[in-house]
């Protein structure tokens, strides 16, 4: 168990399972990270985007004559003057669901505007001052209409509809799972068990804010297109295909160093549309930056789900059905995958690490007046595994079983793989029971309970908690996700170009945001092709340079970017094989390869380094008969099924029921992601989305007021945790590798975001058992704590 | 609005130029002298991606504007260690990855940094404190707090 560093003895030194430190640091540690921001052309005008202060109001009328007149503002565009552009204006939905309504998503408002802080107006102006003052001097006269933000309310309240395509507000009403096999399960069952919850709105909060600088040429009718971006390619295709009508060649997205995205940056917001679109019209380049509190009015939130879920047992333990309910807020429009995250992404992990027969889930996707809900790291599967886990742990009370010991009769043993769930999906490899064996020992879990007791004697309670994960990774298998709604694949594209000179350049279509790409691709690199790290240069990020992508998300950049490249890499090793066959006169079968080197075996002494096989490859004066110079290949990697990762959490808490604080005394996360390619980041990765599942079980939680106003839209009324209100972390890994992926790794970028908010929740409750506290939602906030031991008033 | 003549030393260069009253000293560093390590991360001194020294203390540059700055001495994170080179402190955030996305970072070294001048053997508890007011969404801190704490062990070593 490493608890400060990930550096293991007799570690590889570069390759796969290496702790090398990130190429990538030296300039972000100097200050010289190039982030969007931070680029700037001359002759550059600012925008500033004036935003919509109702929740849902008609526009009557958007007067921008006194903005216009002030110095330095260049002009001020309405979203009728970008309707009469005639551009085609439609930000697109990417997953379809039957019976989906989708209202278009216009870059900015007409006629009506359907949450706080809907983009209205555009004023560019000679400096971000200028534009800020102007946006403020344009007279928007409102009538505001009755709204609602909860996604309950909003579809059974009696309310002008957020959109009149959808009269009840329902945007889907999605069903996954066998219905009727469920109710005989419970039929038969010995006992159910079910929990009412909430999971609250979370607001991203990467520490950059959203940004784009956009450089129209008039001459060439080309676009280039700076901008905070996850996936710049399905940018570069939204822009054309969606927004702005340009010809995909002639648009180029450029996303540099990327300050966090965490889901929030995926999307094409009417933000970089606008940018674009002004630069075009005015033929200047145009920079616009978020504030904060743009940020929070308008980076797509993640969760709002309210639901009913049960679970059958026997009195054994074992689990016999789970039904669940849910009405999941989508905001005001459909981003992206908003349709694929409360659908898919959700019902399909309902079973967590459990064999369960019978599963059946009923998704309501509800249009309400708030900022756009879309995915947020965990996106749907943080929310299944929340419920299934939420269930385990009341279903235990109700048996009067340890928590553990239910979990672990239900768990689906490891000779079952690949299993396949009454959700729908083919698990690709497990061993549960080993990951929470590994987590419960390193806690001392019997100690701790006995401890517990002993506390609760004196009056002071403990809480130990766990959660089990599975998730979905790796998205995703294009042909799945096509049959269930997609409108793009889900495959990697990578080029792997030995240069003349025999380095290595590996141009590949994700997009880093922090995850270190450029060290483990290049670990996969050097691993595959026997050169060292130094010689491996990884390029992202910009669509010209990288012909196409799909970007970074759903856990998705090692598994489906590292596939694509550790394939192209060993294609350039058998064309490099073949080369070198032919010039040291043997069969191509009888070369070994190791540590760059091609070997006659049996004759070590007569040999060729990869890297003086490129030389040749690209001076062509002794190549095999009809082999084509040169040593690039061009991959694309469409996985043949996701990838699930899975682990197991756990939290010691102490609450005092006095004043309701919790503090977390320890949490031990057992992960395992399959192969690892780098230790180090996959702790990183850990770390961080273990502080984003306590923050969300603890502190976050987006609300918005009576008045349809988001409530939480500051730092301080948003509590994104700093240093103190997390604790250490302990963390181990076990190895199970996928089946189906070249490289055995499964992904690791949302795991302990989804495992840390049940494991917190589970220790508190479990704290406030003596209270007769089943369940608790999030955030649970010291006055959450005070109120619930004093039966909830 | 009235315009101000300011001088500013940043990093050891003398600059003179002329600021609106209500320009940020963060503004005036990224946007008029090219000194884009300290960022922009929420402008309301919140999140501490902003952070650089001035006259020894480490600040919120989000938080002054530039007329106060005036005839001030200023040290970012590009100042810290030589041109292609890290700092014994950098080095420990790289060797114990305690930056990810590295927005947070310039900010967080700035804090640690200056933290560090007073402190001699801090507790991981003291060092949680210090970096209180900086934010980073990537890390979770866990890393951060290795950093700095093995920046202040390795110095005590030496001593
Ligand atoms: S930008 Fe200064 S504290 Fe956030
Ligand atoms: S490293 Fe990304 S915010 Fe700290």
């Amino acid at each position: 168990m490493s608890e400060t560093d990930a550096s293991t003895e007799d570690r590889p030194s570069e390759g796969m399972g290496a702790a090398v430190s990130r190429d990538e640091d030296v300039p972000l540690l100097r200050g010289e990270g190039t982030y969007t921001a931070d680029v700037s052309l001359p002759g550059t005008a600012w925008l500033g985007i004036c935003r919509s202060e109702h929740a849902h109001a008609r526009l009557v009328d958007v007067d921008t004559s006194e903005a216009e007149a002030m110095d330095d503002v260049l002009a001020v565009f309405t979203g009728a003057d970008v309707e009469d552009s005639g551009v085609p204006n439609t930000i697109p939905t990417a997953w379809m669901l039957p019976g989906l309504v989708t209202p278009q998503y216009k870059i900015l408002a007409v006629d009506k505007v359907r949450h706080e802080g809907r983009a209205v107006a555009a004023v560019v102006a000679e400096s971000v001052h200028a534009a800020r003052d102007a946006v403020d001097r344009i007279d928007v006269e409102y009538e505001p209409l009755e709204f609602a933000t909860d996604p309950v309310e909003a579809v059974e309240a009696d309310l002008p509809p957020v959109h009149d395509d959808a009269a009840d507000n329902v945007a889907f009403d999605f069903e996954l799972g066998d219905a009727d096999a469920v109710d005989e399960a419970f039929a038969d069952a010995d006992r159910t068990a079910s929990v009412d919850l909430r999971q609250p709105r979370l607001i991203p909060n990467a520490m950059e804010p959203r940004a784009a600088l956009a450089d129209w040429n008039e001459t060439t009718g080309g676009l280039r297109l700076w901008t905070t971006s996850q996936n710049p390619h399905l940018h570069r295709m939204l822009l054309s295909a969606g927004t702005l009508g340009l010809p995909e060649n002639r648009i180029q997205v450029i996303a540099p160093e990327v300050g966090g995205g965490f889901g929030s940056k995926i999307y094409h917001y009417p933000d970089e549309a606008i940018t674009a679109w002004c630069s075009m019209q005015l033929g200047r380049p145009v920079k616009w930056q978020a504030s904060r509190a743009e940020g929070y009015l308008t980076d797509c939130h993640g969760r709002d789900h309210v639901t009913s879920a049960e679970i059958a047992l026997d009195d054994d333990g074992t689990i016999r059905g789970v039904r669940v309910e849910t009405h999941a807020g989508l905001g005001a429009q459909l981003s992206q995958f908003a349709t694929a995250t409360p659908s898919y992404l959700y019902a399909t992990i309902l079973s967590g690490e459990y064999a369960i027969p019978a599963i059946h889930c009923r998704v309501v996707g509800a249009f309400t007046n708030t900022t756009p809900v879309d995915a947020y790291r965990g996106a749907g599967r943080a929310e299944g595994i929340y419920v299934i886990e939420r269930l385990v742990d009341v279903a235990a009370r109700e048996l009067e079983l340890d928590p553990a010991e239910l979990r672990r009769r239900n768990q689906i043993p490891p000779g079952e793989f690949p299993y396949e769930t009454a959700a729908a999906v083919v698990y690709d490899s497990g061993e549960y029971e080993r990951a929470m064996d590994v987590a419960l020992e390193h806690v001392g879990y019997e100690e701790l309970r006995e401890r517990q007791a002993e506390l609760r004697e004196e009056g002071r309670y403990l809480g130990i908690g766990l959660a089990n994960f599975v998730e979905s990774a790796g998205l995703s298998p294009s042909g799945v996700a096509g049959e269930l709604g997609a409108a793009a694949g889900g495959w990697e594209s990578s080029i792997v170009r030995f240069d003349s000179t025999g380095t290595v350049t590996v141009l590949v279509g994700t997009a880093d945001q922090g995850q270190g790409h450029r060290t483990t691709y290049a670990q996969v690199v050097a691993e595959e092709l026997g050169v060292s790290l130094e010689d491996v240069e990884v390029v992202e990020g910009d669509t010209d340079r990288i012909p196409q992508g799909m970007g970074t998300y759903g856990s998705r950049s090692a598994s489906v970017g590292g596939g694509a490249i550790a394939r192209g890499a060993r294609e350039v090793r058998e064309k490099a094989r073949e080369i070198a066959a032919h010039q040291l006169e043997a069969e191509a079968d009888d070369l070994e390869f190791a540590d760059g080197e091609f070997r006659i075996a049996g004759a070590p002494d007569r040999s060729m380094h990869v890297q003086e096989i490129a030389a040749e490859a690209y001076l062509g004066h002794n190549l095999p008969e009809g082999m084509d110079p040169g040593l690039e290949v061009t991959n694309f990697y469409d996985p043949e099924n996701f990838t699930f990762p899975f682990g197991t959490h756990v939290a010691v808490v102490e609450v005092d029921p006095e004043t309701g604080e919790i503090e977390i005394e320890r949490y031990v996360a057992v992960d395992d992601c399959g192969e690892i390619i780098n230790p180090m980041i996959v702790e990183g990765q850990v770390h961080g989305g273990i502080a984003q599942g306590i923050g969300a079980a603890l502190y976050e939680g987006g609300a918005y007021d009576d008045d349809g106003h988001l409530r939480t839209r500051r730092m301080d009324e948003y509590a994104v945790p700093h240093a103190t209100m997390l604790p250490d972390f302990e963390t181990d890994t076990t190895v199970t590798p996928s089946p189906h992926n070249p490289l055995g790794v499964k992904g690791v970028g949302e795991s302990a975001t989804i495992a840390a908010a049940p494991t917190v929740v589970s220790a508190v409750v479990d704290a406030l058992e003596p209270f007769d506290v089943d369940h608790l939602d999030m955030p649970i906030t010291p006055e959450t704590v005070w109120r619930a031991t004093r039966g909830g008033e | 609005m009235a315009a101000h003549d300011i001088s500013l030393t940043v990093n050891g260069t003398e600059h003179r130029l002329t600021v609106e009253p209500r320009t940020l000293l963060l503004t005036v560093l990224r946007e008029e002298l090219g000194y884009t390590g300290a960022n922009f991360g929420c402008d309301t001194g919140r999140c501490g991606a902003c952070t650089v020294r001035l006259d020894g203390e480490a600040i919120k540059s989000c938080l002054r504007f530039a007329v106060q700055a005036d005839g001030a001495e200023v040290e970012t994170v590009e100042g810290l260690a030589p041109e292609g080179e890290l700092t014994p402190l950098q080095e420990q955030f790289r060797e114990h990855h305690g930056l990810q996305c590295g927005y947070c970072t310039p900010g967080m070294v700035m804090t640690a940094d200056t933290y560090l001048r007073d402190a001699e053997a801090p507790t991981r508890e003291e060092i949680r404190e210090a970096i209180e007011g900086n934010l980073c969404r990537c890390t979770g801190y866990h890393n951060i707090v290795d950093a700095i704490e093995a920046t202040a062990a390795k110095r005590g070593e030496e001593r």
